[in-house]
């Protein structure tokens, strides 16, 4: 992966704006020394890795915004980070740039449970959220697999989404307000404690925009009240076409029901020998499918759907009896990741999203490209919204097999684009997808996206290198 | 005022005014600003029509100019509605004309299910629009859940015509409830409906609507309402557990499908505040503060009913009315003088981006 030549100015700068940082900074915030900055010369996609030139741990916005002051003062390129866990490199540093890590702002600020919101730091984890409200009967919806571990500045950055979003939405539909530091150190609010705070939705254009407009300190996120109850079932077909099918017939029964993942027989096996939840070891493809409710409006829609299942000659169907069973069947998919890397020494996660109707067709088509490139591969899709994860496997130690995996990886983003859909439905473009943004957008387009993070960051020291394919200079 | 029928026109017309330091000032169906056409108006009604339309896959495409009675139309034939419920304002801001899809994105409308379901922000996966330099873009694309690149929809969204000519949308939207029931309990105050609303909208019963009509507004003794959409069997259920649970609060009615639906329909469109007008806001807050607002609203002359279970006031009365409004309320005027609001630095670098030449003025 290309990256634009580090600024020698910075480089040979380097004491002095270390020195800068431990001024205003308190002694442990400030990390320089070479066999420290390694833990942060990589995120979740572990192939790139780059030692920044400095790392800073502010523990309060004011501290962040003068960071990015003198920073910015300074020329110097910043790299906002939270847990590390992005698929898409969306927080891997750059020789010459500081890395923001934001996971000592790990405090939750306020809960308020009539106007049912929480504000939290944007250190805290995903799962955190969730913790601190459960109690009073309430959770935050959405639930990327890596929500132990994230947080969520990082899920504002790149708009997470998760396994129930179908019916939840993702992390733009669940955040009310942010407040945040602009790239000359200004600290700003947007939206509020209540939707529509703002006329001008810059709430939705900050979500999402991978940590290049702003960078996010606080999070005020709406809550929700939990279900009475949850429950999943299981069903195996003896085809991804049958299942396919399954569930266009579901959603046009009008159930939405509120997580609906599809796995194919290679991630079936996989998570099966991770988690024995009992998957149907015998099916070419298989749902997932929980519902919500009181014990009998589960039954009744369980039933519904399992008339529905019928119709498309299950191989098997198993109705969880019981929370454990539940807890089971969720953490093979939720562990799919693991699973993989059990069975494989290395593996790529793609992120793109296809029109569900084409995906028989799609996954045919990732069948055989897999054939043709030597390399296995696992399907785990988020079916109801069409978001598909093929987990490739191959080995780091032999370049060609990396090299061979990318590129097969490439070919199914284009594949996505081509059928309609699009490169990333919820892990970010960071540097994994960057110089494939001209698959789905034409240079004015993305010239025009340019400009409007210009409008924000003139200099371009947010975040640089991702997103966009590099521009000559 | 010029209404042009394809995409390549309304281009044609921002260029020609970029190009001679003229103005357009964007326009729907005219059923929010009043004001269907007058001079120096593009309207972008007669670009319209469905594009597509996939139920199995929850999406919807169409045209800016198309009616929204026509995409509720195609939507409910198929068993689907829009999320966003946007209301239809003509009776209550005493307009005529249509309401259409592009407005309706144009100033991110949302009814009673916006606590629930979100507002269009929420269910724009694409649009096409023109800038102010009549350059046609493409923003998001037609899949449900899509990251890829900056989310420009959202930017568009709710710029009311500042940003650019939105040509076309495409829609998430979802199946329709089989079944439509309200708990409703006469006779609170503000202060006991935000309370009673609060219960229910924390309550496990995936409440969708909560609103509370005032006691000058049309209803003589005040009405809170809550609504619940789902299949028959359980609405019917969580319909007797709300009234339970509400139980503390006043003796609740329960309305069948029909009448919901009818309520509802009200209560979307803030038909019990037609006519009390000459101005009229929608006042986003949050719902704990929502009483002391609406005695501040009562006590300068205006008049008010809260949706959201208390994060929306719609607000009708003499001018003098948004005098009152506070810190922590957005004011949004429906009809009447607008509020002078303090824009973001960013704001004039987004618009010398998007609109450089100034062509787009305000409705």
């Amino acid at each position: 992966m290309r990256q634009p030549q580090p600024k020698p100015d910075v480089l040979d700068r380097r004491a002095a704006i270390v020195a800068g940082l431990r001024a205003i900074l308190p002694a442990d915030a400030v990390i320089a020394e070479p066999l420290e900055l390694k833990p942060y010369e990589t995120d979740g996609l572990s192939a790139y890795r780059q030692p920044p030139l400095a790392v800073v741990l502010p523990r309060s916005t004011a501290e962040v915004a003068a960071v990015l002051r003198l920073l910015s003062r300074e020329g110097v390129r910043m790299v906002p980070r939270g847990a590390g866990t992005s698929l898409s490199g969306g927080a891997l540093p750059m020789a010459d740039a500081v890395v923001v890590g934001l996971a000592r702002m790990n405090r939750i600020l306020e809960i308020d449970e009539t106007d049912r919101f929480a504000v939290v730091e944007a250190g805290v984890t995903n799962l955190a959220i969730t913790e601190a409200v459960k109690a009073r009967g309430f959770f935050y919806a959405p639930d990327p697999s890596s929500q132990l571990a994230c947080m969520i500045g990082g899920n504002v950055a790149m708009n997470s989404g998760g396994a129930h979003c179908l019916r939840y939405g993702v992390t733009a539909n669940n955040v009310l307000g942010l407040r945040g530091v602009t790239v000359e150190g200004e600290v700003v609010t947007l939206g509020g404690k209540y939707p529509d705070a703002e006329p001008t939705d810059w709430l939705g254009l900050v979500i999402g925009s991978e940590g290049q407009l702003l960078v996010v300190t606080e999070v005020t996120v709406r809550i929700l009240p939990l279900a009475e109850g949850a429950r999943a079932m299981l069903a195996g077909f003896r085809a991804n076409e049958i299942a396919g099918a399954c569930v266009d017939a579901i959603i046009a029964s009008g159930i939405i029901p509120v997580a609906l993942e599809f796995m194919d027989r290679p991630a079936i096996h996989a998570c099966e020998a991770f988690a024995h939840a009992g998957y149907p070891l015998d099916a070419e493809a298989m749902l997932i499918i929980e519902v919500e409710g009181s014990a009998a409006e589960q039954d009744a829609l369980l039933a519904r759907i399992r008339a529905i299942a019928e119709r498309f000659d299950p191989i098997s169907m198993r109705v969880s009896q019981t929370a454990e069973e539940s807890a089971a069947i969720w953490k093979g998919r939720k562990g799919a990741f693991g699973a993989i890397g059990r069975i494989s020494p290395d593996y790529l996660c793609m992120d793109g999203t296809i029109p569900t109707s084409r995906l028989a067709e799609v996954l045919g088509r990732i069948r055989q490209m897999s054939a043709e490139y030597g390399l296995e591969v696992a399907n785990i899709f988020h079916a109801g919204d069409g978001n598909l994860h093929p987990l490739i496997m191959f080995d780091a130690n032999d370049p060609q097999s990396q090299g061979r995996a990318e590129a097969f990886g490439a070919d199914i983003l284009r594949l996505c684009v081509e059928v309609g859909g699009c490169l990333t439905g919820e892990h970010g473009v960071g540097i994994e997808k960057r110089d494939l943004m001209g698959e789905q957008f034409a240079p004015e387009e993305l010239a025009l996206q340019r400009r409007i993070k210009g409008a924000f960051d003139p200099a371009w020291l947010l975040n640089p290198a991702k997103v966009f394919p590099l521009v000559e200079a | 005022m010029i209404a042009p029928e394809h995409e390549a026109d309304i281009a044609a017309a921002i260029v020609t005014a970029a190009a001679t330091g003229g103005h357009w000032r964007l326009a729907g169906g005219g059923t929010q600003s009043g004001i269907e056409g007058g001079a120096g108006a593009l309207s972008l009604a007669a670009h319209r029509g469905i594009v597509f339309y996939a139920p199995k896959e929850l999406v919807i495409r169409a045209r800016a100019g198309t009616p929204l009675a026509e995409i509720e139309a195609a939507l409910a034939a198929e068993g689907q509605h829009l999320i966003a419920e946007p209301p239809d304002r003509r009776a209550l801001l005493g307009t005529s004309g249509e309401p259409t899809l592009g407005g309706a994105v144009a100033t991110n409308l949302s009814g009673p299910r916006r606590i629930h379901g979100g507002a269009m922000r929420d269910h724009v996966l694409g649009l096409r629009f023109v800038t102010g330099a009549g350059m046609v873009f493409r923003a998001g694309g037609r899949v449900l859940k899509n990251v890829t690149g900056l989310d420009l929809c959202k930017l568009l969204t709710g710029s009311r015509g500042r940003l650019g000519a939105i040509t076309e949308v495409t829609l998430k939207v979802l199946p329709g409830p089989e079944r439509v029931g309200t708990v409703a309990v006469a006779g609170l105050d503000a202060a006991a409906a935000v309370r009673a609303m609060a219960a229910g909208l924390r309550s496990p019963f995936a409440v969708s609507a909560a609103c509370h009509i005032a006691p000058g507004a049309d209803h003589k003794r005040g009405l809170t309402a809550l609504r619940i959409e789902d299949f028959a069997a359980s609405v019917a259920y969580r319909c007797e557990r709300l009234r339970a649970l509400l139980a503390e609060h006043g003796t609740a009615a329960i309305f069948a499908d029909h009448d919901s639906r009818a309520f509802w329909r009200q209560v979307r469109d803030g038909v019990p505040l037609a006519g009390l007008g000459p101005a009229v806001w929608r006042v986003a807050l949050r719902p704990s503060s929502a009483a002391a607002a609406a005695a501040r609203i009562e006590a300068a002359g205006g008049q008010w009913m809260m949706d959201g279970g208390g994060a929306v006031l719609l607000v009708a009365g003499p001018a003098a009315v948004a005098a009152t409004r506070a810190e922590g309320e957005t004011w949004v005027t429906l009809r009447g003088e607008a509020i002078a609001v303090s824009e973001r630095k960013e704001m004039a670098r987004v618009r010398a981006v998007l609109d450089p030449g100034g062509v787009f003025v305000a409705a």
